[in-house]
Parts: C-alpha cells; sequence; structure tokens
C-alpha cells in the first residue's frame, strides 16, 4: 500500500513539473520572437540504433561540426536541431518522415542512411516541397526516377562507385573478371554499373556470383572462384560482410593469385578487424581518408580535435550536407519562404569538400571525382583518379 | 570443373553441417527435453561470439579466451532458466515465444551497450593460422579443419553424456516421461536448469569457435536461430542423431545449392525442409 501511495505522490509531482515546463516553454519562444528571428528548424533522420548506429552518429556530428564552424547559423538565424533515430528500419519511415514535417513542422529534412528508408522518405517529401537533403542512401532512384527540385543528395548513386570499377580493373590489365555481390538493390545497381563500363572496353565476366543478402557464408563460392582461374574478382559487401569475405578470401590463399577488387564499401571502416587479410584491395570510391589535399586535412583535424575520434566517408557526407544548407540559406538571408530561390542556389553552388571541390547535377546529385584506393598498412591509399568529375546518368529523372 | 572441385565443395559442405550441428543440437535438447521453444537461442551464439573477442582480447589467447568464456555462459543460461523460463513451462508455447523474443532485444540491446555497433575481429590462433595447399590456387585455412574436428569431439561427448551417464540417463528419461521421473524422486527443476543451460552453452560454443573465421557482428545471431530451427525441424524435435543428420544434409544442400543452382541459393535449404516434411512431417528422427 504504501508503496501505490509514494507512487501517486511521485506521478502528481513529475505532472507538476511537466506543466511548469509546458506554461514555460510556452512563454520563451515568444519572449525571443521579440529580440530576433525564431530558429530554423534542421529535422535530421538518421539511424543512432542497431548497425548503421555509427554512420549515423559520425553524419550527425559532421553536419553540426559544419555549421558551427559557420558561426552556428543558416542564413544568419540560430539552429534548432530535431533529431529522430530511424532505426534504419523501413517499416517506420513514414510515419517518422510524417513527424518532422507535420508535427515538428522543420524547414529541412536531413537523411536517412538506409536506401529504403529513403525510398519512403523522399516519397513523402516531394509531395511536401520540404528541401531535403541525403547524406548516404545510394539507390540510383533517389535522384533517378523519385528526382524532384527540392531533393539534393551529397553523397554518391551506387552507379558511382561501380561505374568507374570496370574501367580501373581494366586499366590495371585485367580482362576476365568474376563479378560477386549481395543479391539486392544496391549490390544489383553496383554491378550493374560496373558492366556499363567493363563490357564496353573489353572485358568479360568469367561469372557473376549474386550472394543471398546478408548471408556470409562464402566458402563454396570461393572454391568457384579459385576453380574458374580469373585475372581478378569485383566485389560488393559491406560492414560485417565485407571483413569475412576479405578474411575468408585471403584464408583460401585467393589473395596471392587473383586481385581482389571491389566497391569501396568493402575496405571502409573495417580494415582494422580485416587486418593482414586487407593489404593490398583495390576499390574505387568518391573518398578516401589519406587524400592529400588541404580543405581534407583542415577536415579531418578539426572532427578529430572536436569529437576525439578519426572522421570517415560517412562524416564527410554529412559535412557536405551541413555546407550545401549553409549555401541556400546564406542566398536567400534566412528566407525559409523563398524556396525556388534557395533551390536554385543550392542547385549552382560548388561544395568544398574534403572529398575534393564537387557541384550538383541536374537530378541533384554530386558531381565527383572517383578513385582507386589500395589498402597499405590498414589504410586506403588513392593510387589515381579514375574518373575526374563523374555524373550519374539519373536514369528516369524528369528534371534532368 | 574436375573431381576436385567437387571434393572440396563435399568438404565446405560438411565443414558448415558440423557448425550447425553444434548449434543445432542445443536448440533440440532444450526442445525436446524441456518443451521449451527457446528463440534466444541465437542470442547464445552472440553472447559466445563476443565473450571469445572480449576475452581473447583481454588475455591475448584465443584459448584461454574461450575457457574463461564457457562458464560465463553456463552461468548466465542457468540465470536465464532460473530468473525468466523457469516461470513458464505450465504456460502455452505463445508466452515462452513472447518471452524468449523479448530475451532477445535484451541481449542485443546489452550487446551494444557494452561492445558497442563495430565490426570485430578475432585472430586465428597462432599455431593453426597456416592453410593446406589443395589445388594450384585455392588453401584450405587449417583452423576450419580445426572446427571440424572440435566438433567431431563434442559431438562424440554429448553421445558418451547422453548414452553412458548418469545425467544422460535422467535426461532421457526426463523426455520420455516427466511426471515418472518426478515421481522416483529426481528434481526435474533442477535438472531442466542444467539442460538448459548446457544448450545454450552448446550455441555459444560454436559461436566461440566460429569468432576467428566470421568476424563478430552486431546481429550475428539472427541469421544462425533460423538455419537452426530448419536443422531441428528437419531431424525430428527432440533427437540429437537427428539433428546431426539435418545438420549434414543442410550443409550439403547449402554448399552445392550455391554452386549448381546459384539463382535459387537461398531457396534450397527451405525446400529441402518443405520436402522432408511432407514425406515425413515427424521429421526424419521424430517421434511420431
Amino acid at each position: 500500500m504504501s508503496n501505490l501511495d509514494k507512487a501517486g505522490i511521485n506521478r502528481r509531482t513529475v505532472l507538476k513539473g511537466a506543466a511548469g515546463l509546458a506554461a514555460a516553454s510556452a512563454i520563451f519562444p515568444s519572449a525571443f520572437a521579440i529580440g530576433g528571428q525564431a530558429k530554423v528548424k534542421v529535422g535530421l533522420l538518421l539511424p543512432y540504433t542497431g548497425t548503421y548506429a555509427k554512420l549515423g552518429t559520425n553524419i550527425k556530428d559532421a553536419l553540426e561540426l559544419r555549421i558551427q564552424q559557420a558561426g552556428g547559423k543558416l542564413g544568419g538565424r540560430e539552429v534548432e536541431f530535431v533529431s529522430i533515430d530511424s532505426e534504419a528500419k523501413p517499416p517506420k519511415a513514414p510515419e517518422l518522415t510524417s513527424k518532422l514535417i507535420k508535427k515538428e513542422k522543420v524547414d529541412f529534412l536531413v537523411g536517412p542512411v538506409h536506401s529504403v528508408v529513403g525510398m519512403a522518405m523522399v516519397k513523402m517529401a516531394r509531395k511536401d516541397g520540404i528541401i531535403t537533403v541525403i547524406p548516404n542512401a545510394g539507390a540510383n532512384q533517389l535522384t533517378g526516377s523519385l528526382c524532384a527540385p527540392n531533393i539534393f543528395r551529397t553523397s554518391f548513386s551506387s552507379y558511382q562507385p561501380g561505374f568507374p570499377g570496370g574501367k580501373a580493373i581494366l586499366e590495371d590489365g585485367h580482362k576476365r573478371v568474376v563479378l560477386m555481390y549481395w543479391n539486392y538493390g544496391f549490390g544489383k545497381q553496383v554491378a550493374a554499373a560496373f558492366k556499363q563500363s567493363f563490357l564496353p572496353g573489353g572485358g568479360t565476366i568469367v561469372k557473376e556470383i549474386p550472394t543471398p543478402f546478408p548471408k556470409v557464408e562464402f566458402q563454396a563460392y570461393l572454391t568457384e572462384v579459385a576453380a574458374l582461374e580469373p585475372d581478378a574478382v569485383f566485389t560488393f559487401y559491406a560492414g560485417g560482410g565485407a571483413v569475412k569475405f576479405v578474411k575468408d578470401y585471403a584464408a583460401a590463399g585467393l589473395n596471392k593469385k587473383i586481385p581482389l577488387y571491389g566497391a569501396g564499401f568493402l575496405t571502409e571502416g573495417v580494415t582494422g578487424a580485416q587486418g593482414a587479410a586487407a593489404e593490398g584491395v583495390r576499390t574505387t570510391l568518391h573518398y578516401a581518408d589519406s587524400l592529400d589535399l588541404p580543405a581534407n586535412h583542415r577536415f579531418r583535424d578539426a572532427f578529430k580535435k572536436s569529437f576525439g575520434r578519426h572522421a570517415d566517408v560517412y562524416a564527410v557526407q554529412g559535412y557536405d550536407a551541413g555546407d550545401l544548407l549553409i549555401q541556400g540559406m546564406n542566398a536567400v538571408q534566412g528566407d525559409t519562404s523563398a524556396r525556388a530561390e534557395m533551390i536554385a542556389a543550392m542547385e549552382s553552388s560548388t561544395i568544398d569538400s574534403p572529398r575534393g571541390k564537387f557541384t550538383f547535377s541536374k537530378s541533384h546529385n554530386p558531381v565527383q571525382n572517383i578513385y582507386l584506393r589500395e589498402v597499405v598498412n590498414g589504410e586506403n591509399k588513392v593510387l589515381r583518379t579514375v574518373e575526374e568529375a563523374l555524373e550519374d546518368p539519373a536514369e528516369g529523372c524528369k528534371i534532368a | 570443373m574436375d573431381s576436385s572441385f567437387y571434393l572440396i565443395q563435399l568438404l565446405n559442405g560438411i565443414q558448415y553441417g558440423f557448425l550447425l550441428f553444434l548449434v543445432a543440437s542445443g536448440l533440440t535438447l532444450i526442445f525436446g527435453i524441456m518443451g521449451i521453444i527457446n528463440l534466444a537461442h541465437g542470442s547464445f551464439y552472440m553472447i559466445g561470439s563476443y565473450l571469445a573477442f572480449w576475452f581473447t582480447s583481454l588475455t591475448d589467447n584465443f584459448l584461454y579466451g574461450i575457457l574463461l568464456a564457457i562458464p560465463v555462459t553456463l552461468v548466465v543460461g542457468y540465470a536465464v532458466e532460473r530468473l525468466a523460463i523457469s516461470y513458464l513451462y505450465q504456460r502455452d508455447h505463445l508466452y515462452q515465444v513472447l518471452l524468449t523474443y523479448a530475451l532477445i532485444l535484451i541481449f542485443n540491446e546489452l550487446q551494444r551497450m557494452l561492445w558497442g555497433s563495430d565490426v570485430h575481429s578475432v585472430a586465428v590462433p597462432q599455431a593453426f593460422s597456416g592453410s593446406v595447399q589443395l589445388t594450384e590456387n585455392q588453401a584450405y585455412p587449417v583452423y576450419r579443419l580445426l572446427i571440424s574436428a572440435s566438433c567431431i569431439v563434442i559431438a562424440l561427448a554429448m553421445y558418451w553424456v547422453i548414452q553412458k551417464t548418469r545425467l544422460g540417463m535422467t535426461i532421457r528419461a526426463g523426455a520420455s516421461n516427466r511426471e515418472m521421473v518426478q515421481s522416483l524422486g529426481i528434481n526435474v527443476n533442477r535438472l531442466f536448469a542444467v539442460v538448459f543451460s548446457l544448450g545454450v552453452t552448446l550455441a555459444a560454443l560454436a559461436g566461440m569457435l566460429a569468432a576467428p573465421v566470421n568476424t563478430v557482428y552486431p546481429g550475428i545471431g539472427d541469421g544462425v536461430l533460423i538455419i537452426s530451427f530448419v536443422v531441428v525441424v528437419i531431424g525430428g524435435i527432440g533427437s540429437i542423431k537427428g539433428a546431426f543428420i539435418g545438420a549434414m544434409l543442410i550443409g550439403l544442400a547449402d554448399t552445392f545449392g550455391k554452386v549448381l543452382l546459384p539463382e535459387m541459393a537461398s531457396m534450397v535449404v527451405y525446400a529441402l525442409m518443405a520436402l522432408v516434411l511432407f514425406w515425413r512431417p515427424q521429421g526424419l528422427f521424430g517421434k511420431g
């Protein structure tokens, strides 16, 4: 009984406190409004839990860092971040997106990491017209068949690491290649883009091996690769699958005979876990930690100083999303109602990114350099720029 | 593709089968004897992997890592049975499913809090890091052979415990007639706690042994859970022998499915399950 009483008191106290807070917050915004303009609300839909937690956190931190560097303001207005954990779960995406747009009434939408979450989010953003910046999700459709004037991407399309892969592997003198990838949307798009440059360039696909996603039992396939004896292998795997694949490939002794290539994610953020097995693996991506550019050094130092850990490609994409928002808002002096003008400014902006300067295509995807990297002592070293200012073909995009 | 190609694939299949057997035997033991559907079985696989990673990095020795991880899993299994599962023996399977599903979520969250979301790797012990050259291009890692050898040893030990020891006798008796065993004065509560603890430790042990080849990452147990249920259902619920045959069938079907029917690779094992159930609804060695 006494327990129940206590609970009652506790709840009442809490309720009173909550009511007080609500009253206070009802007064304060108007008080601020007298002094100046209301804050700009930036809605973030990123994963902070689950497999993609690290990606979401790095994007958020780098985005905030960029805005902080610009005096913490967008177009002269203070910024308020409204952050929701997407958990990288597609079924939750429509509800969470709608919460940001309708309930929180944010001025900008930033997210997501996961491509399928991206589909749901972009479909709603298209209807609403809210300016949206995608800091990772790479599905071609997001700036292809689903493109819209208000949708921007600061990361990449799956075409972008795939297409240069075919060119790079031919330049290295490999003509007979086994193509292996996780058999789902993103993997298939990377593989298709690879073939677009590899086949016309005179290459032969000895065998295409789509493997079930997200399974990591590769032994049977590796035995097959050994028997096929190709010149090289091109792959798409990421995260835990990438670690397992690269380790299995080396354990089977294949790395000594048949060079391993892949879309950059094969060795991105996982070389520590791959260890010696990753040495010599070559990948194509729009960024490398070791990229020797002043903007990259500045960014990496600032990120390290602020958060005590090293930046990665995801942080770069978040950082550039921040830059794009700054440029858009500065162009209209913080007037969020001037949407068309802001979009025009963002469209024609040049981002001085840690990955190198880039601009936007008509479908609002980065027109960017793609580098061939090789793992040396656990780090992705840039060998050469495979494609300068590579533009996504934006298949099915009406505004392009 | 010559005959050596198929021989190596056979080896791959058997090797995978052994690992599956280790996980599935614990599941079938718990289900057959206690009548508990343990959805959290995959979580124990994950716990095993993470503990192996953790203790190995603390002691710098994989063997010590495993030796430390085994008692910890035994204790965790015992505690879970006493604190949670034991309250649901009289209840419907639905309650057990709900409880053990909740355990999956709890263990996943604990894993995230303790070890974060990064991908970790466990080094293959130095003595077994070599490989055997099979063909001109392909080598077979010694450690993978060691996994198979360990699985054989564990399978034989299980056979011995269940067939030849007093504990095994009680377990077998408990499985066939719980009330009779109880009326003969055997403490069924303690027996169940021991069986549960041993069963989940088998899953964890599989996770530990596989850690060096698998790498350790969040959600590692999820895929394992589903495939172990397939093995148990094919072999017949509660039958260790069935789990062994089932695991070998799945291991081989999965491997050769990938080679011969690559487009349907992910379906082959389920098609096999459907076929077996069509022919014998109670599984190969299940009690009809």
